[in-house]
């Protein structure tokens, strides 16, 4: 049985006076313990509403989404669920509860109800695993955004969940910012073995997963490892942009010079560097 | 407007910063009471050397904690020349006059102890402040309120309430300059002479803040119901308050103090130095 498993499941939510508007169509999504999966979309294609459906933030209209065999639409599970599910949501600022770092990352093991022993443990152990030990005593007013997020993940983080789910949790960074966040997670997901659901529209960012799942006005269009990026119609159809190394890989292909499919800009070094020493550079 | 005095926490390692945030709120309480009781300048000045011993211990620098007391500066000074204007003792003569104000001896000492009191009534909390971050004060608050739990008193919610909005005003004052900002480049003028204007102007900054607190408030919501927030049931902390030696003997001082600004004002065995310094 899957750890998330979304089955057939549809939402809609009100507009206007007695409109609804579709944001789920008969949606089938699962994700696995230590998985690495970005589910891309642009603007209105119902990630978000995606991601407040693992938690049980909302239910769905119609299907039903089981966290590790528990239901969402049980209230009584919902506090269970939750511990194994962990949401890092688009604002820094609007996730913060307390004044002080560490007190903020103590609000979800003190809400598991720990001794405060083990509480001090679990902050002082995430905040070490965001790069945040340094901050733990600072208001989060004074970081920046980059770190204010961070924060947020080891907040996230103390409560131990397997399966950390982020909604734009980099929507609001700059690239440096963005960088420090696909970093820890990264790192989470490779050293702690904890599955990371990755809401995004930066293909740079989806290209690092191990999966990708493509929503496009609220129905997945598609589902696949890295090689979807050679059919990169797929992301197109959806309305989303390809990593600009993939667009370069793409007009040198048309051009005669195929390179293959590079998912980072290291590997676009790589490539083009590998063809131009075999074929002396003749393009 | 960035220069809010809450949360104007001074870190420092001192006895005073350690000391449990709950001690310090009944001290705070003691305190403020005993300030009413002085009335000689012998027990102001008794007071302040406390006062001036706690500073000192706390480490922070004094100027910061009389920064403090800009605010009420003013304040301060009106009243007190109010007081020194309309006192009228009859059994003494004026020592000036002019026109229809006469200034006796007596006022100006009423006038001054008035001012030292505010001043004394006002320092404490500043210290406090500057000692114990926000987060540690309502810890202290929802510890000596908990005995309300018993009639159904919902202290916890009202810790956490206190905690987030004290949490929430740097971010509220962010979003009111860019707000103000967003609003002036569409050209709305706010540096009207006018008072109505000047209150009217606030206006479209101030709908535009509600909204988006509304809309914090539901984020804010969804992220604590994320992180398994269900209320004050079954809920433990991090840091639990623990009552030292330290904290017992600064309390008992207090309560020495206390005792002696009573034996200043009521003088129960008539000592004579009372009686001759008591002005």
């Amino acid at each position: 049985m899957p750890f998330l498993h979304l089955q057939n499941v549809d939402y809609s939510y009100p507009s206007g006076e007695s409109d609804y508007i579709t944001a789920l169509r008969s949606v089938n999504i699962t994700v696995e313990r230590g998985e690495f999966v970005a589910l891309v979309g642009c603007n209105g294609s119902g990630k978000s509403t995606l991601a407040r459906l693992c938690n049980g933030l909302i239910v769905p209209d119609g299907g039903e989404v089981t966290v590790d065999g528990m239901p969402t639409s049980d209230k009584s599970a919902l506090y269970d669920i939750r511990k194994k599910i962990g949401v890092v949501f688009q604002n820094p600022d609007n996730q913060t509860v307390t004044t002080v770092v560490e007190d903020d990352v103590a609000f979800g093991p003190e809400n598991l109800g720990l001794p405060p022993a083990e509480i001090r443990e679990r902050v002082d152990r995430a905040l070490r695993a965001v790069g945040m030990s340094e901050h733990a005593k600072s208001g989060p007013m004074r970081l920046s955004g980059g770190q204010k997020q961070r924060v947020a993940i080891a907040g996230v983080l103390a409560i131990k969940p397997e399966l950390m789910v982020l909604d734009e949790a980099t929507g609001m960074l700059d690239p440096d910012g963005r960088r420090e966040v696909l970093d820890v997670v990264k790192k989470l997901n490779r050293d702690e073995n904890m599955a990371v659901l990755m809401i995004t529209h930066f293909m740079e960012e989806a290209a690092e997963a191990d999966r990708i799942i493509i929503l496009d006005r609220g129905s997945v269009v598609a589902d696949g490892g890295r090689e979807l990026f050679a059919t990169p119609e797929v992301f197109t159809d959806a309305g989303l942009d390809l990593p600009v190394y993939v667009r370069v890989a793409q007009k040198l292909k048309a051009r005669g010079m195929d390179i293959g499919c590079p998912l980072s800009a290291r590997q676009f070094v790589t490539a083009v560097k590998a063809r131009l020493d075999g074929d002396g550079g003749n393009v | 407007m960035r220069d809010m005095t809450i949360g104007q926490y001074y870190p420092a390692s001192s006895p005073v910063h350690r000391a449990d945030p709950r001690i310090k709120l009944v001290i705070l309480v003691l305190y403020m009471v005993t300030v009413f009781f002085c009335d000689s300048f012998l027990s102001f000045g008794f007071m302040t050397f406390f006062v001036l011993v706690t500073v000192f211990m706390s480490r922070v620098p004094l100027l910061k904690v009389l920064k403090g007391l800009k605010f009420v500066l003013v304040i301060v000074l009106i009243t007190t020349l109010l007081m020194m204007i309309f006192y009228t003792d009859v059994n003494a003569e004026p020592i000036a006059e002019w026109w229809i104000f006469r200034i006796y001896l007596n006022g100006v000492y009423a006038a001054v102890k008035l001012a030292w009191r505010l001043l004394l009534l006002i320092l404490m909390p500043t210290v406090l402040t500057l000692t114990s971050t926000p987060t540690e004060l309502c810890d202290g608050l929802e510890s000596l309120l908990s005995p309300l739990k018993f009639i159904k008193f919902p202290v916890h919610e009202l810790a956490l309430i206190m905690s987030i909005a004290l949490r929430l005003v740097p971010t509220l004052i962010e979003e009111t300059d860019k707000i103000i900002n967003a609003q002036k480049a569409r050209g709305a003028a706010f540096e009207s002479k006018n008072p109505f204007k000047k209150i009217k102007a606030m206006i479209p900054v101030l709908i535009p803040l509600f909204v988006s607190s509304f809309r914090r408030a539901d984020d804010l919501a969804d992220a604590m119901d994320s992180r398994c927030y269900r209320g004050a049931k079954g809920r433990t902390r991090m840091n639990k308050l623990k009552l030292r030696v330290g904290d017992v003997v600064a309390l008992l001082g207090w309560c020495a103090i206390t005792v002696c600004v009573l034996f200043l004002k009521y003088n129960w065995f008539g000592w004579g130095f009372i009686a001759a310094w008591g002005l």
